[in-house]
């Protein structure tokens, strides 16, 4: 029975789809006035460990690890948490925080981007928000170089081939692709991920970095010795354009029919930042019309992209289903950050990781 | 009177990339006969070509033994390989008789030591099995455990045959915060320095790395090297990289180290035989990545190493100098 397991001392947390659970829960409020906290997902064991463990909050989960939190019960679930803790598939916007009402001081995602949450309704509520930057730092740069390089040497294509029959005997021009030695590599967006991108492709012998931003970052910069060029200029001199920035209004489809027809049509296009700073429509002509060479993308719009989508159609692109930061010591030190985010801010202390509002 | 230059019949048993074409043509000794095709020559065509040929230019899957030296009879002083193994050729009976051998090593450690790290990479973080899942609707929404794979952050390297292309790849893994770099082989290496390289035993090697990459020529000590006892030593979360020669792996035991856990996956570019069936059970492992040996497959490689090809055939045949000489 569920009411025996109920130890006062500690918290047990709750299997969401328990019947007794909302009985369970009342008797847990009587009995204990910790913060009470929402976790929108299954989030890594580490995560879920130090939460357990540290006798400060009573919390409830939609223990799925695959399916998020339908909308509805997210929205009866949030109601009076003091504690919310969510990855990036929910919309934290005014009609949950309003669904949560006033006792709601601590925001924390399981994720380094935040496009899903509204900041200025947080801001105005005065919800302290944490988050996962540099622990997945790593993790995503390795992807994203593993993707550029998937996706410049063909190995989808020729893994495809191998199976099929496709494979004669070596051949001197078969699935030929293009190489990093000697070439330009342009970055968009040069922050934390940028760097370790191109700190990983170095070796490759690339003759050159180049990098756009809102603005010039002499000092990450010097880092790898990259250039500060205009957007147009990357576009133009790059043999492989990575995009490494955030999704704002201003980069919003960003990637569009103007970029893609200033590029090399021997160039590698990749993103692994947001789906939303690409046109899918304009990238689907550069690809199919042979305006670029080829393109790897981790992220899309929407996620998942519905399977007969025309980029699926293309031998030159390649789609991955936003696993940049899937390593399991990453998704867990994402988890034990997050969990770790939110118990300090409920202590009114200063969080690991606080996003500036 | 002017002695007439004397000419040299010239077989070539592919249609080389243009940048190799070009010199040889512009060569007015050379009599150039091509078997035209992207397709290798078939056995009796090649016996046929190769006849009173002075110089031999040749592929991978051409087999240059004594049968197709005889055919080609005493004026054959020259082969020039657009390879940088030889393992299809027999050296021995090449030496026997006075036959000078050009390869290609170098101009195409980049792209081999680069796609090497591609595989390791892609099979490391399983992106087949993500593209796979999404084009299949397996992908439904983010999810914090779902393809999750083993980073190199943090990690132990091992590197089987630290030479060039060895060297070349430790190099391209360091940035990725790779903690240990081992290597193992007949010798220490002084370049090793350079990736801060440990000499360690072979089992030292195996059962100590997160990721195995073996970069060793084929040779009798190299061949069935990566057999059960091998696989049987390293970790279960361990990834296995192959791409020096098929030979070297024994597949069967591959195959069971994958099916049963032993190891976490492994990324193959070469295979015995070549192709591989593709009803060979390697191929129905979601662990396991094997590509149709693509190690220097970029357009400006593979034209570099025509050129070379082409340099080494005229160096041969003008009784000087090759760039790349194989000695042996």
């Amino acid at each position: 029975m569920w009411c025996s397991r109920v130890v006062p001392r500690q918290l047990w947390w709750i299997k969401q789809l328990n019947l007794t659970g909302a009985l369970t829960s009342n008797m847990q409020r009587e009995m204990s006035t910790l913060p009470r906290v929402y976790i929108t997902r299954q989030i890594p064991p580490e995560g879920l460990k130090i939460l357990r463990e540290s006798g400060q909050v009573q919390f409830e989960l939609w223990d799925s690890d695959d399916v998020p939190v339908p909308r509805k019960e997210l929205l009866q679930k949030v109601k009076g948490v003091d504690g919310l803790v969510c990855v990036l598939t929910e919309k934290i916007d005014a009609e949950l925080l309003d669904a949560a009402g006033p006792n709601l001081k601590v925001l924390s995602t399981m994720s380094v981007g935040f496009d899903h949450l509204s900041l200025e309704e947080l801001k105005k509520r005065g919800i302290r928000v944490g988050y996962t930057p540099d622990v997945l730092t790593d993790s995503v740069a390795e992807l994203t170089v593993a993707l550029l390089l998937t996706t410049s040497r063909r190995l989808i294509e020729a893994t495809h081939e191998a199976k099929t029959g496709g494979w004669g005997t070596w051949r001197t021009l078969w699935l030929c692709g293009y190489e990093l030695a000697n070439s330009t590599v342009g970055i968009f967006g040069l922050g934390r991920i940028g760097i370790a991108i191109a700190e990983r492709l170095a070796p490759f012998k690339v003759k050159k970095f180049i990098y756009t931003d809102v603005a010039p970052r002499p000092e990450l910069a010097s880092i790898i010795n990259a250039e500060y060029v205009s957007m147009d200029e990357l576009a133009k001199q790059s043999d492989f354009l990575a995009m490494c920035c955030a999704l704002t209004p201003e980069t919003k489809e960003i990637c569009n029919k103007d970029m893609f027809s200033k590029m090399k049509n021997t160039s590698i296009f990749i993103n692994t930042s947001r789906g939303g700073v690409v046109n899918q429509e304009d990238l689907y002509e550069a690809l199919s019309t042979g305006q670029i060479a080829a393109a790897g993308l981790d992220v899309t719009v929407p996620e998942p992209l519905p399977t007969s989508h025309p980029l699926f159609t293309l031998k030159n692109c390649v789609i991955l289903p936003h696993i940049a930061s899937a390593s399991y010591t990453t998704r867990n030190a994402m988890s034990a950050l997050a969990a770790n985010n939110l118990l300090l801010g409920l202590r009114g202390e200063s969080m690991i990781k606080e996003l500036k509002l | 009177m002017q002695a007439a230059k004397k000419i040299m019949k010239v077989f070539v048993t592919r249609r080389l990339p243009q940048e190799g074409m070009k010199i040889l043509s512009a060569a007015p000794e050379c009599e150039v006969s091509v078997w035209d095709s992207d397709e290798p020559v078939p056995r009796e065509e090649l016996l046929k070509g190769v006849q009173k040929a002075h110089g031999l230019v040749c592929l991978l899957p051409d087999k240059i033994d004594a049968e197709v030296l005889d055919a080609a009879g005493p004026n054959l002083k020259v082969i020039s390989t657009m390879s940088v193994g030889f393992d299809h050729m027999a050296l021995d009976e090449i030496k026997k008789r006075g036959i000078r051998v050009g390869y290609t090593p170098d101009v195409l450690t980049d792209a081999t030591a680069e796609l090497t790290v591609a595989l390791l990479l892609a099979t490391a973080r399983r992106l087949p099995e993500g593209v796979e899942e999404v084009k299949n609707g397996g992908w439904s929404s983010w999810k914090p455990l779902w393809l999750c794979g083993y980073g190199l952050s943090g990690s132990t390297v091992g590197v089987i045959g630290l030479g060039r292309i060895g060297l070349a790849i430790a190099q391209r893994l360091m940035p990725f915060g790779v903690k240990r770099l081992l290597y193992s082989g007949r010798t220490a290496k002084p370049h090793a320095a350079e990736v801060k390289g440990e000499f360690v035993p072979m089992d030292t090697l195996v059962s100590q790395s997160d990721f195995i990459v073996v970069s060793c020529s084929l040779t009798p000590e190299t061949q069935g090297l990566c057999d059960k006892a091998f696989f049987s030593k390293m970790k279960k979360t361990a990834v296995f990289i192959n791409s020096s020669r098929g030979a070297v792996v024994n597949q069967e035991d591959l195959f069971e180290a994958l099916s049963s856990g032993q190891i976490a996956a492994a990324g193959l570019d070469v295979t015995t035989p070549e192709p591989l069936p593709t009803n060979h059970p390697l191929l129905t492992l979601k662990n396991c990545v094997v590509l149709p040996h693509i190690g220097s497959a970029t357009y400006s490689t593979r034209g570099v190493m025509s050129a070379l090809v082409a340099r080494n055939l005229l160096g041969g045949l003008q009784d000087t100098e090759m760039p790349s000489e194989l000695t042996f």
